[in-house]
């Protein structure tokens, strides 16, 4: 085994001697003008959010602005009721964060632990709706919410994480179904429940796991422009994606494409800092999970 | 078991079965939401066949998915095979592939509405360095399309990482016996690392095509459906029909049509990759 390892295709670098080959070569100047074009949109979308009312009408766009606009990010607390926005956004995921890893844990137990006939069934019931769009269902859903009075109300965009979400469901039944039976055995002759055993066994070692789907349920409760746009209609009640999207409507003649880039910049914050702290679980419970 | 999947189930039935089977009653009938809805029987579908705008959400939608989602799988892959070999700075590269994608939604659709702004945005100006006039982007019905796609290449990171994951799956001790039988770098390619990873690719070609189905915030952030519906995407069609005009009864009857698509997609994919999908012990998980 550890011959393979050594000529392993994933660790040619720790051969010191080698000489670099010209695919490597080609490789890597391939990336450093992807990587360039990748990120040229996110410098600008920084750059652009510094520079004042006046400069950010420049053709050519200045790379750096000439006066540093700081002010920017100020302003836009005072105009758009940004802080409002981004408090209704945090809630909202925090939310939803907490009912799918609560219920897609929970259901995803059910489905690692038990295997039999009607398991399977309902498993590909399960997968199978991953496949179902949201505008499908979405007009019935409306009427349902709206015969509840939840118009208009944060509770059409929390209240369905709780009842698990198909994908990370699946996500984690994979990652669950990994962990040895043995240590499940040992719980039982401990004389621990199922539920104790959820709590006490599978769900402290799954962290990677859960961390991934916290990530992608935070990621898509913060993104989700649809839903709000039709659930919430008084301006207090706006997620940062509604008012953002507000930002280019017909109220300006000329777009403010410094507030603008001011407000993508924010949102981008606390995505951007929770994979900088999840980033080696995320990853690893990417991979562990396997997603196929 | 039924306690752990209860929660499931209960959500399964009320925000999926129910809707579906009302959706699909509701698409036979009159309904503005308010008023009770009136059985209509096939008119909203008659009307949906003989309507302009259904055809063009129909090609806008095609067209994009059918440019977008295959250039966007060959990226991520190609991200991924050359992030998987060992190469200086890749834990940069990678992060700085996968960044653009957590800009997704409507920042990412403010930031490209001013790239492609064709007086002081960063595309026409990029083109300009290589003498290219750069035409009108989101402002003209000939470009609006090609513009969204060209910013759905931007995020083709996240494809990357699944990619990635997959790649690492794939048993060293494989490549090694192919590489002493004297096979070369695209022959281990093709009969290799391709087959192993080919379920990631098959997920990733079903997702993208049902997220590719559903564009919807594009459209509302940046062009709202326009210039002269250039950009009527679907599901925008949909939404407009259902809460701009209040016709949830016709809308519903386009949201049929789109889940029976979805699933003939679906299906006929499955079926061809039956062939060509590997899956390790020869088993579907």
């Amino acid at each position: 085994m550890s011959t393979v390892k050594a000529t392993s295709p994933l660790s040619p670098a720790s051969r010191p001697h080698r000489r670099v080959k010209p695919v490597t070569i080609a490789s890597f100047i391939a990336l450093v003008i992807t990587t360039f074009l990748m990120l040229l949109p996110l410098f600008f979308m920084v750059s652009t959010s510094l520079k004042s009312k006046r400069e950010m009408l420049k053709f050519p766009p200045t790379f750096l602005p000439e006066s540093w606009a700081w002010s920017n990010y100020t302003e836009i607390f005072d105009t758009l009721q940004f802080g409002t926005l981004y408090k209704n956004s945090l809630i909202i995921a925090v939310l939803s964060v907490f009912g799918t890893l609560l219920s897609s844990a929970f259901v995803a137990y059910g489905f690692a632990r038990y295997r039999g006939r009607g398991n399977s069934f309902w498993f590909i019931l399960l997968l199978s709706t991953m496949m179902l769009p949201y505008p499908a269902i979405m007009i019935p859903q409306f009427v349902l919410f709206s015969k509840m009075q939840w118009i208009d109300t944060f509770l059409p965009l929390i209240v369905p994480a709780f009842f698990g979400s198909a994908y990370n469901i699946f996500l984690l039944r994979q990652f669950f179904s990994t962990l040895p039976e043995e240590l499940f055995d040992a719980g039982r002759i401990d004389g621990c429940g199922e539920l104790r055993m959820w709590r006490t066994i599978a769900l402290p070692l799954s962290a990677p796991a859960l961390a991934t789907v916290a990530i992608f349920a935070f990621i898509y409760s913060w993104n989700d422009l649809l839903t709000p746009v039709l659930y919430l209609s008084s301006s207090e009640k706006f997620t940062l994606p509604v008012g953002m999207a507000s930002l280019t409507s017909s109220r300006f003649r000329i777009p403010p494409w410094h507030l603008l880039m001011v407000a993508s910049v924010l949102a981008m914050v606390p995505i951007v800092t929770l994979f900088a702290i999840a980033q080696k679980q995320f990853v690893e419970g990417i991979v562990l999970t396997g997603i196929k | 078991m039924y306690l752990f999947i209860s929660p499931w189930l209960i959500g399964f039935l009320i925000f999926a079965l129910y809707p579906i089977l009302s959706s699909l009653y509701y698409s036979f009938t009159d309904y503005d939401i308010i008023h009770p809805p009136r059985f209509i029987g096939l008119a909203n579908y008659n009307e949906m066949f003989h309507n302009e705008l259904f055809w063009r959400s129909v090609k806008v939608t095609l067209k994009y998915t059918f440019i977008s989602v295959p250039v966007q799988l060959l990226l991520g892959l190609g991200f991924a095979l050359l992030l998987h070999q060992a190469i200086p700075w890749r834990g940069f590269f990678r992060t700085a592939m996968y960044f653009p994608s957590m800009v997704s939604g409507v920042a990412m659709s403010l930031l490209w509405y001013w790239i492609f702004n064709p007086q002081i945005g960063l595309f026409n100006y990029m083109l300009s360095w290589f003498g290219i006039p750069g035409p009108a982007w989101l402002m003209s019905p000939d470009t609006a399309l090609y513009a969204l796609i060209i910013m759905s290449f931007w995020t083709a990171g996240s494809g990357m990482i699944l990619f990635l994951a997959g790649l690492q799956g794939v048993p060293a001790s494989l490549l090694e016996a192919a590489k002493l039988d004297g096979a070369g770098r695209l022959r281990i390619f093709w009969n290799i690392t391709l087959p192993m990873i080919s379920p990631v690719l098959l997920f990733q070609l079903i997702m993208g095509l049902i997220d590719s189905f559903q564009v919807f915030t594009q459209a509302f952030v940046m062009t709202q459906g326009g210039p002269n519906y250039s950009t009527w995407f679907y599901v925008y069609n949909l939404y407009t029909s259902a809460f701009k005009e209040y016709r949830a009864g016709y809308s519903s009857a386009l949201a049929w049509i789109l889940l029976l698509v979805v699933m003939l997609f679906t299906a006929v994919i499955m079926k061809l990759s039956n062939r060509y999908v590997h899956y390790e012990g020869g088993s579907r998980r």
